[in-house]
């Protein structure tokens, strides 16, 4: 456990030594499972032969389909990571009372809670969200992919790249113990001399890389490629909130990188922008990282607001109800969102004025979002609602939702946070609202366009069982937090010394092994339905009676997503063309022009994650020449100029031909 | 508002739970008493508009459910202009109201803001806030009585009703002050200090904790504050100094090395300066002190000299310090004691060739001629950060 002060570095292998083995059984116990797992999963690739069916169909794919997919692959499988170190926290505080240390030492605790929030917000949140708009807004636009197709693979597999690092944190070295935002003078190298702050930085910097690309990628998408005549104003509101987020990404990450850039400089070479000596200042890393980390969390709930948003207009069958206000809703939260971070630290002790202001500010944005629930109320309003899960999900969230943004104005009354702030309270809230809102809304997204995706629907008993799991586990681990929040107690707590508090926190862990089936009950359900995929199969591609464009195409869409450009007259395009009868052309079929696979962005990402994992070791000869390694092969990909092909036109007419086919066969 | 405190205790269920000691909510101190009373205001506040929204949500999904042919269906209504005036103002509105709450509330009950009563009964007497200095450490607290002239590790006793004024530092990392019961935390932040007013209204033994996460031994980080009577105050004072140890600055130093679960101590005679350079960096020996460093700083620097004021750290494993691995290693700014310390440095210093000084009038920042450019070769008014003041000028230091 004990990690000398002083390792000596050596040229080969940097500070690697065999102290980077955790000396923690648990850990251990971990990587046998992980070593199992891993060489069952290669065995099966082997023997099924998949290597090459995922290396060409899926892992240098330009599709923004199958990159979609692949976000939410990777979301998932850093989710059960995520929720492992949930479930250990919530165990750890349930058990450590009177006297007891719980099981988990505090260099253990420590990393856990860090990697807690750094795994559900980086590589979670961020990639499901990321998915979900790489596959819906093309798609939603008349698109038949990203504007840039390389640089969108190229993004995903960064994101890849800063999840491996972060992984492998567990098994090689350790990872930050500074919590999820690596607050200096604490993540300093004075206070973490080892590896585990390293590990934060260049995960975070690799796996930004991805963001901020994918985040332009879309943002040009949504500007330059909507089809004609759908007009700002006639986007879909997805649409519409993915634009914001993107944005808000453009905008946000940048400061992001920047800091950790000033953090990299203070730890490797003995700068003082953060530092306690020679005129550093950690009040301005809390800033700044509050500058790019309040964005973040518009970031992660404006393309669910999206959701909520088509969900209920779909499944009520309605129009949705003030789409204008619906629009400048989510503009005035994107614009506010960058004038209030300082509510994250009232309690630095700022002074009141200044205190009042970004209090204010934060109560302000509550206005539109309190709009955008009153809209939604009002499209259920007079309509038909049909309770498919995604509407299940999103009427949770309305419920839940309410909650969490109440606690949230509460919290940004400068003096009720002076008694709330960094409490267990504060957890809950943003718990309430990232699981009641972001998680509930991916839940709901999954649930919507899964059927678009895989051309069969989720098995719906499973679905429900995960959902009433979900929402009473929700509760029953979240409510306790609040109380205990209310009788003082603080967050990251190891031990605790007062036995009355205990109760709360059993009940919590409860709460969270409730959640834990909720999610085994959706994993359950998704091998149920793909194993009776053909009692499921949406032979229509419009399996919800839709209102917007990815509905127009099959399920799963062809490669090329639309024969022909789609004209939009107006709001809810596939809508109108339902209404008015209209048909897809079935003539004059033309070759479609499309991008071509491509490995640079596995091979560059490859290099990049590296030169990453070298810099965290200080093994330099490395993290040179996967430097070299990057730009190299960044200039090689500039030569290839086999870069599109066009799907000939008798192979689009062959594909839509067995599309009209099988429509006629669903009676459509 | 007490009255109405009470009332949401009252209302919340979980509240009547034995074991459940809702502090933020009944404290015993004055300042936590009015936060917990905004607290309920804005919630109450909220909750005009939450409970109907949850409500009509619930309706709605009930009423408009597919197999209740009773209910209407109109699928082309979507916009109404009245409608989304009043969705927009009624939050509106909330929020005006509790942005005024806000900005009353929160300079009222600004940290820095000395009390203006004792409590809702009592007003304020003339007597001066007890002053106690916290040091935030690795890991646990320092509390120093500066008009007593004792100090504590992780205890501290205020007498009850009398207003205390707490000024606070951290010596390593940033971490957070907070009595539930009493006020509201604040950061303690190496290099920086803080302040905060607080009072107890009732005797008795309270809890204080870290609440800002500060590394490892963050979860003891514990200590009981306690509230007396003013001659069970004057009792507490006394055992204190009646303990023996003294704590100067070398003491502080080792007292500062990280330490986990620390038993609470007393030290009868405290360094007066000693909180001062806990928050000046400057408690080990030869070191220049922030606001010396800073003093300098604004009268344009020491300049090229300042490099070579510059010294090994004392103590090279001290908490805080690690050489990077491309950089220096950690070093400190030595403290100048004197002129004829200055002297010398300047003297050690200068580099050869300037041997008359150009102009002798002392360096001042807006007094500096601009730059040249990067490849000049005469840097002449740069020498003059290289020059001795002439003997009798003025020492602008």
């Amino acid at each position: 456990m004990a990690i000398p002060s002083e390792i000596p570095t050596t040229f080969l292998l940097g500070r690697l030594d065999w102290h980077a083995i955790p000396q923690d059984p648990i850990v251990w116990a971990t990587g046998v499972v992980v070593a199992i797992g891993g060489a069952g999963l290669l065995w099966i690739l082997h023997k099924y032969r998949l290597w090459s069916y995922l290396w060409n169909e899926w892992f240098t794919s330009v599709d923004h389909k199958k990159i979609g997919i692949m976000y939410i692959v990777l979301a998932l499988i850093m989710f059960v990571r995520g929720f492992a170190d949930a479930i250990m926290m919530r165990l750890q505080q349930a058990i450590a009372f009177n006297g007891s240390e719980g099981y988990l030492n505090a260099h253990h605790y420590d990393q856990i809670f860090s990697a807690h929030g750094v795994i559900m917000i980086f590589f979670v949140a961020m990639p499901f969200v990321t998915g979900l708009m790489n596959y819906v807004v093309p798609l939603q636009i008349g698109a038949r992919d990203v504007s840039f197709p390389f640089l969108n693979n190229f993004s995903f597999w960064m994101t890849v790249g800063g999840a491996v690092l972060t992984m492998m944190s567990l098994f090689v070295g350790e990872f930050a113990q500074t919590g999820w935002l690596a607050f200096p003078p604490l993540s300093g190298l004075g206070y973490s001399p080892y590896v585990g702050v390293d590990y934060y930085i260049w995960g975070l910097q690799v796996a930004g890389v991805g963001t901020t690309l994918s985040g332009i990628n879309l943002l040009v998408t949504i500007i330059k490629m909507r089809a004609p005549g759908m007009t700002m104003m006639r986007m879909p509101i997805f649409t519409w909130t993915s634009l914001c987020t993107n944005i808000l990404i453009v905008a946000s990450f940048p400061v992001l990188t920047a800091t950790l850039v000033l953090l990299t400089l203070d730890r490797y070479v003995g700068t003082n922008f953060f530092t306690n000596d020679l005129g550093g200042n950690a009040m301005m890393y809390v800033n700044l990282i509050w500058i790019w980390g309040h964005p973040e969390v518009y970031i992660l709930i404006l393309p669910l607001f999206g959701v909520y948003s088509e969900v209920v207009a779909t499944f009520t069958g309605k129009r949705l109800f003030g789409y204008t206000s619906m629009v400048y809703a989510t503009v005035c939260i994107t614009i506010l969102s960058y004038l209030v971070w300082l509510h994250h630290f009232f309690t630095m002790g700022s002074g009141a004025s200044v205190n009042s202001f970004f209090g204010i500010t934060t109560m302000i944005i509550s206005v539109p979002t309190g709009a955008k629930i009153f809209n939604w109320l009002f499209t259920m309003y007079r309509s038909r609602i049909r309770f498919e899960l995604p509407m299940m999900w999103t009427v949770a969230f309305m419920l839940t939702f309410v909650i969490g943004g109440m606690t949230g104005v509460l919290l940004a009354v400068p003096p009720a946070d002076f008694v709330l702030h960094n409490s267990l309270f504060l957890i809950a809230h943003f718990h309430n609202v990232i699981i009641g809102g972001v998680l509930f809304g991916l839940f709901a997204a999954v649930y919507y366009w899964w059927p678009k995706a895989f051309g069969f629907r989720l098995d719906p008993w499973w679905g429900k069982v995960s959902f009433w799991f979900w929402v009473v586990g929700f509760w029953v681990a979240f409510a306790p937090l609040y109380v205990l929040g209310l009788m003082g107690v603080t967050r990251r707590m190891r031990v605790f010394d007062d036995p009355s508090l205990q109760i709360w926190f059993i009940i919590a862990a409860f709460g969270a092994v409730l959640i834990a089936i909720g999610i085994a009950a959706m994993f359950i359900q998704f091998g149920v339905s793909i194993m009776r995929r053909d009692q499921l199969r949406d032979e229509t591609g419009d399996p919800w009676n839709g209102r917007t464009l990815e509905w127009a195409t099959s399920s799963p869409p062809p490669a090329y997503n639309f024969a022909f450009t789609p004209v939009s007259h107006g709001l809810d395009t596939w809508w109108d063309m339902k209404r008015f009868g209209q048909t897809r052309p079935r003539a004059a079929y033309v070759p479609i022009h499309m991008p071509k696979n491509t490995g640079a962005g596995v091979i560059i990402a490859g290099f990049a994650t590296v030169c990453g994992f070298a810099l965290v070791w200080y093994i330099w000869w490395l993290a040179a020449l996967s430097f070299a390694g990057v730009v190299i092969a960044s200039i090689l990909h500039t030569f290839n100029y086999a870069r599109d092909y066009h799907i000939p036109a008798a192979e689009v007419r062959a594909t839509e031909e067995a599309r009209d086919r099988q429509l006629a066969s669903a009676g459509a | 508002m007490t009255y109405l405190r009470k009332r949401l205790l009252w209302l919340l269920p979980f509240l009547a739970l034995p074991g459940c000691k809702p502090v933020v909510l009944s404290p015993s101190g004055d300042i936590a008493a009015r936060q917990a009373d905004l607290l309920v205001q804005s919630t109450l506040l909220m909750l005009i508009i939450i409970i109907p929204v949850m409500a009509l949500t619930v309706w709605f999904a009930w009423r408009y459910r597919a197999n209740n042919s009773k209910a209407s269906y109109d699928p082309d209504w979507d916009h109404s202009t009245k409608l989304e005036l009043v969705i927009w103002a009624i939050p509106l509105l909330i929020i005006v109201s509790l942005g005024a709450l806000t900005w009353v509330g929160t300079h009222l009950l600004d940290p820095y803001r000395p009390l203006d009563r004792i409590s809702a009964e009592k007003p304020i007497e003339a007597a001066e806030p007890l002053q106690v200095q916290v040091v935030a450490m690795d890991w646990k607290w320092l509390f120093i009585y500066p008009e007593q002239g004792v100090a504590t590790v992780n205890q501290m006793a205020v007498p009850v009703d009398r207003p205390v004024e707490f000024t606070l530092t951290s010596t390593s990392v940033m971490n957070a002050f907070y009595i539930p019961a009493m006020a509201g935390m604040i950061y303690a932040m190496p290099g920086m200090q803080t302040t905060l007013h607080g009072v107890f209204n009732h005797p008795g033994e309270y809890q204080g904790l870290a609440s800002h996460y500060s590394g490892a031994g963050f979860s003891g980080m514990r200590f009981k504050a306690v509230a007396l009577d003013d001659a069970g105050f004057d009792d507490w004072i006394a055992q204190a100094a009646a303990g023996g140890e003294t704590l100067d600055r070398g003491r502080y130093l080792e007292l500062e090395k990280p330490s986990e679960n620390v038993a609470p101590m007393t030290f009868a005679e405290v360094d007066p300066q000693l909180f001062s350079r806990v928050v000046n960096m400057c408690v080990e020996e030869n070191r220049m002190c922030m606001a010396e460093m800073m003093a300098y700083d604004a009268q344009g620097g020491l300049g090229l000299p300042g490099i070579a004021n510059v010294a090994a750290l004392a103590d090279d494993d001290a908490p805080g310090t690690a050489r990077p691995v491309l950089g220096l290693p950690p070093f400190q700014v030595s403290g100048i004691c004197s002129v004829e310390e200055l002297n010398q440095m300047l003297a050690a210093s200068a580099p050869s060739g300037v041997e008359e000084p150009r102009d002798l009038s002392p360096m001042r920042g807006r007094g500096l001629a601009a730059p040249q450019g990067f490849f000049s070769p005469h840097l002449n008014p740069n020498r003059l950060t290289q020059s001795l003041p002439q003997d009798g000028a003025e020492q602008n230091l």
